[in-house]
């Protein structure tokens, strides 16, 4: 692992170079007062990692699992009989992300495992897709982004990154970590496809990788608001779905895609088809699991038909089912959800509820 | 790439009208391309989507087993937006197959076992692939007895009315077919599916059930295997749940932390009774 | 404020005990700084826990269409004169009787919009807000700095026309000057200040960053279908990709089936987690709806919306 040293005043001729090469996205303020990752061209110099708030408005993930996607066209004009789905070429060309905070390159990489993408070397993990290997159409665009990430120094009031395997200075899936040094970027190189990103950097001095280190400690060291989640991997299943905390939650969710749309590791997906005439395309499209619609069958029977079960699935699907799957939360601890639910629901007081809550005493115990 | 998205492009080699309301139909579907026939490999209890461009996806079980050759067999209820155009097609029209899907029943690990198959209304479909393939002579002597318990409405609601014909005149199986109240010109049992599984009380000794039905079929015939001192682990249901990808992504089909369409959609009584009742 | 915070917990109390109703809807603490969360409660006991402040910005008569509907009884519910307006019109529509509401009438300051006091301290955690009725003292880790309320409101509560409930059992604070001063007439439509060839270009900026989490629709107490348009499958209406089209058609449906009913109380905006201005299509159509029929939603209980009525006599034919 090699580490450079950026300084900052040189950042946008480090970036402007850069974009000679590849499509460079960084964090920018846009008219509507939202953060977002917007071309580099395109931001305001001189630029700014760091987001106002700490974070983009919206998680990377549309880079890699864009909100609509297409997946496969058809054109039966050319008179085959019947129509056939041709298969949709993912946009060729490679992207930097600069900037992307741990907690969401650490969903980034949890995402890898469901959409059945494997580091190379890594033989750990189920992988989905079964006998038919990854979701090539994830693949393909995680494979043409590079991350740059920027570690945090300090962590919002809202963020547990540190009770989800990850941290305000954690690596897993990036190519590079960025820590801001005040002065300078420290650089460090963590992936082969990270090193070309460095090519022109000055090495780092042993003080810059100390006060990295410090930094490190001191950004942990603000992240107070420990929760114990032990219990939630002894609890069953079922003891888990009947505590009296869903109706609590139901009485006053809305059923609402906002958390769902801002979650950095929530992936599920509608596929559609629309059709003009004789031509077509299949996509896909984020869905959410609060929504009726999401579980409905044709035939009008619902399996998540109530409010109750639609929130605790949600909770359930991050804190119980992908660690029974996988052994990692399906939660990095960005806090996005914290900030954008419009009833006010905590993720955290969630989680500590399904790890302490006593179950529901039946009707007439005492 | 190989994707998974992609359906295999399929031309529709025949129609038939399975019941008298005219709601089911079981389409013959014959792969383009030969490679992609022969590597269409799959057991009984699997799934494929059924691909409409334009239209969409809807996920059936296949009703074919492995062992009649390449032909694939899909009974469709016509009940949504996909169904219901796939029932407009005619015999020629070209579409689309994705699959194998999910894990079918467990019959490998069976052999040996006495089987007792359990099918009500149209979810007779990968029911009769299982019986197909057990029925086959490469497969027959691998398993003890054979009992197969089905129940329709009406004699007009009763599918793949000729096989079971030469099932119920085989001395092999033990074939109990019925309907749920006299009918005229119907001379085989009456009764409601737990009520023939109580008759036909077939033993749990080094045995297994497949049951696939109707939900009220399910709960109630449960307790009636759960008399004749069956245990839940012996005892295989396959799902059904709204999906899409059909590959254990997309999120819509959980039932706890399975995927229907990739961890089942057969399970057993066992393993769905730790968990919620989402299906 | 605390007079109201303190009115209001007595009040439910009181409602609570003398058997008024056997819920109370109101607004619990919000677990960070500048939210408040939607509470239901229904023991006297439990009325402590009942708040308020500038920023219970949903709307609960939303929450209460759903109430209604599984259990019986008398619900009691904070109201302040927005979502006493959208009471009155739920009454109207027949989702909600008077009968089996209870009332706690909040005179309305104003409410405030966090983004707005967010984005006057950039790059800062606000660890609290404190407020009083001309002043936030905002609390950061170190810092305090102090916003004045008018430079911290959410856009319609400019230009409100009734910030004292309309109907109310109990009021908590005495009634406040009914309007918020400006003049809505005169900012409903933005897209009119644009020549008509760039509206539709103005139009698609502003729902740009639109996602389709519909929480706009979710927290909106006019959206109470069982099943909306856009998440009708049999048939399909609405296509579900994020493309502009599909966007502009959620949009605009729904803007047009909340036409005369709206009270434009801002819940939508508040809840967008994208910071969409939805008010922009609201205001206009509430606008025409005032300028064409003459009438505001949710004013006057007995009144229906104006595009839900129709009379034999009625000069369109087209409905005949």
């Amino acid at each position: 692992m090699q580490s450079y040293l950026l300084a900052k005043d040189r950042l946008d001729g480090f970036v402007s170079r850069l974009a000679d090469r590849l499509t460079v996205y960084v964090p920018a303020k846009g008219a509507d007062g939202l953060w977002s990752f917007v071309a580099s061209g395109s931001a305001q110099p001189p630029l700014a990692l760091t987001p106002e708030g700490g974070n983009t408005n919206m998680p990377p993930k549309s880079f890699v699992f864009p909100r609509t996607e297409v997946l496969m066209r058809f054109d039966n004009r050319a008179g085959e009989g019947g129509m056939i789905l041709r298969e949709e070429p993912v946009p060729a060309g490679r992207a930097v992300l600069l900037g992307v905070r741990p907690c969401d390159a650490k969903a980034l990489a949890v995402l890898d495992g469901i959409f059945g993408r494997r580091a190379s070397g890594d033989a750990s993990g189920e992988v989905s897709g079964g006998a038919f290997g990854a979701d090539p159409y994830w693949a393909a665009r995680r494979e043409a982004t590079i991350l740059c990430g920027l570690a945090c120094n300090y962590p919002c009031p809202t963020c547990f990154c540190d009770q989800m395997g990850c941290g305000p200075h954690h690596r897993e899936g990036l190519d590079a970590l960025w820590t801001d040094l005040g002065e300078s970027y420290l650089v460090t190189i963590l992936t082969e496809r990270g090193r070309e990103l460095a090519s022109d950097l000055a090495p780092a001095a042993q003080a810059d990788l100390n006060r990295a280190e410090s930094l490190k400690a001191e950004a942990a060291s603000l992240l107070t608001g420990k929760f114990p989640m032990d219990k939630i991997a002894q609890r069953g299943v079922l003891e888990l779905c009947e505590l009296p905390l869903w109706a609590e939650l139901a009485a006053t969710c809305l059923n609402c895609g906002a958390c769902t749309h801002v979650c950095p590791t929530c992936h599920c997906f509608d596929i559609q088809d629309e059709v003009k005439g004789e031509r077509g395309r299949r996509l896909r499209n984020w869905d959410t699991c609060m929504s009726g619609l999401f579980t409905r069958h044709a035939s009008g029977h619902n399996p998540r038909g109530d409010k109750l079960a639609r929130v605790r699935q949600r909770f359930m699907h991050k804190f119980k089912y992908i660690p029974v799957k996988r052994g990692e939360a399906g939660c990095v601890g960005c806090g996005r959800c914290i900030k954008a639910c419009p009833v006010n629901i905590d993720v955290r007081e969630v989680v500590r509820a399904m790890n302490e809550q006593a179950p529901q005493t039946p009707e007439g115990a005492a | 790439m190989n994707n998974p998205y992609l359906p295999y492009p399929a031309r529709l080699t025949g129609v038939r009208e399975e019941t008298e309301d005219k709601s089911i139909r079981t389409f013959r579907l014959e792969l383009l391309d030969p490679g992609q026939a022969g590597a269409f490999a799959y057991v009984p209890g699997q799934f494929a989507e059924l691909s409409l461009a334009g239209v969409g996806e809807a996920p059936i079980g296949i009703a074919s087993s492995p062992t009649e050759g390449q032909e694939l067999l899909f009974s469709v209820f016509r009940t949504g937006k996909v169904t219901e155009a796939l029932h407009a097609l005619a015999p020629g029209a070209v579409m689309g197959v994705r699959g194998p899907l999910g894990k079918g029943f467990p019959l490998g690990d069976l052999k040996g076992e006495n089987l007792v198959i359990i099918a009500g209304g149209f979810a007779v479909t990968t029911l009769r692939s299982a019986m197909v393939w057990l029925l086959d002579p490469a497969n027959r002597g691998d398993f003890g007895e054979i009992t197969f318990i089905y129940g329709a409405r009406t004699p007009g609601m009763l599918l793949y009315r000729e096989q079971l014909a030469t099932w119920a005149a085989r001395a092999d199986v033990a074939c109990h077919v019925a309907v749920d109240r006299p009918a005229p010109g119907w001379d085989g049992q009456v009764g409601f599916v737990p009520q023939i599984v109580a008759e036909a009380a077939p033993r749990p000794e080094n045995a297994a059930a497949l049951v696939c039905g109707p939900p009220a079929m399910i709960k109630y015939t449960q307790p009636v295997l759960s008399e004749l001192g069956w245990q839940d682990g012996q005892i295989f249901l396959s799902l059904e749940n709204r999906m899409k990808c059909g590959i254990g992504v997309c999120g819509r089909c959980n039932v706890g932390p399975y995927y229907v369409c990739k961890d089942g959609p057969v399970f057993t009584k066992a393993e769905l009774d730790l968990l919620p009742k989402e299906y | 404020m605390q007079t109201r915070i303190v009115n209001i917990r007595a009040a439910a109390k009181a409602a609570l005990e003398e058997g008024l109703c056997r819920v109370v809807a109101g607004y619990a603490p919000g677990a960070i700084a500048m939210r408040a969360r939607p509470v239901f409660i229904d023991k006297p006991e439990d009325a402590g826990k009942l708040t308020w402040s500038s920023f219970c910005v949903g709307n609960l008569a939303g929450l209460l269409t759903q109430a209604a509907k599984q259990a019986s009884g008398r619900i009691g519910v904070v109201a302040q004169g927005c979502v006493s307006r959208n009471l009155v019109g739920l009454i109207g529509e027949g989702r909600l009787a008077r009968e089996d509401l209870y009332v706690i009438g909040v005179p309305c300051l104003g409410m405030a919009e966090r983004r707005k006091i967010e984005a006057r301290y950039p790059g800062r955690a606000i660890i609290a807000v404190e407020e009083s009725e001309e002043v936030f003292v905002v609390r950061g880790k170190r810092r305090e700095e102090r916003m004045l309320r008018r430079d911290a409101l959410r856009d319609n509560c400019y230009t409100c026309v009734q910030r004292n409930p309309v109907i109310y059992d109990a009021l908590v604070a005495e009634p406040v000057p009914d309007t918020g001063g400006g003049d809505i007439d005169k900012v409903a439509a933005p897209w009119e200040k644009h020549p008509p060839g760039e509206r539709l270009a103005a139009f698609q900026a502003a729902y740009a960053n639109c996602t389709r989490c519909h929480a706009c629709r979710d927290v909106c107490p006019l959206c109470y279908c069982s099943t909306c348009f856009v998440d009708e499958s049999t048939p399909q209406w609405a296509g579900k990709t994020g493309d502009f089209a599909d966007v502009a058609t959620y949009h605009l449906l729904r803007a047009l089936h909340c036409a005369g009913r709206c009270t434009d109380c801002g819940a939508c905006e508040s809840a967008c987690p994208q910071n969409i201005k939805v008010r922009r299509l609201t205001s206009k159509l509430e606008k025409d709806v005032r300028a064409l029929y003459g009438c505001q939603a949710g004013m006057a209980l007995g009144e229906s919306p104006p595009l839900t009525v129709f009379r034999p006599d009625d000069p369109q034919d087209f409905i005949k």
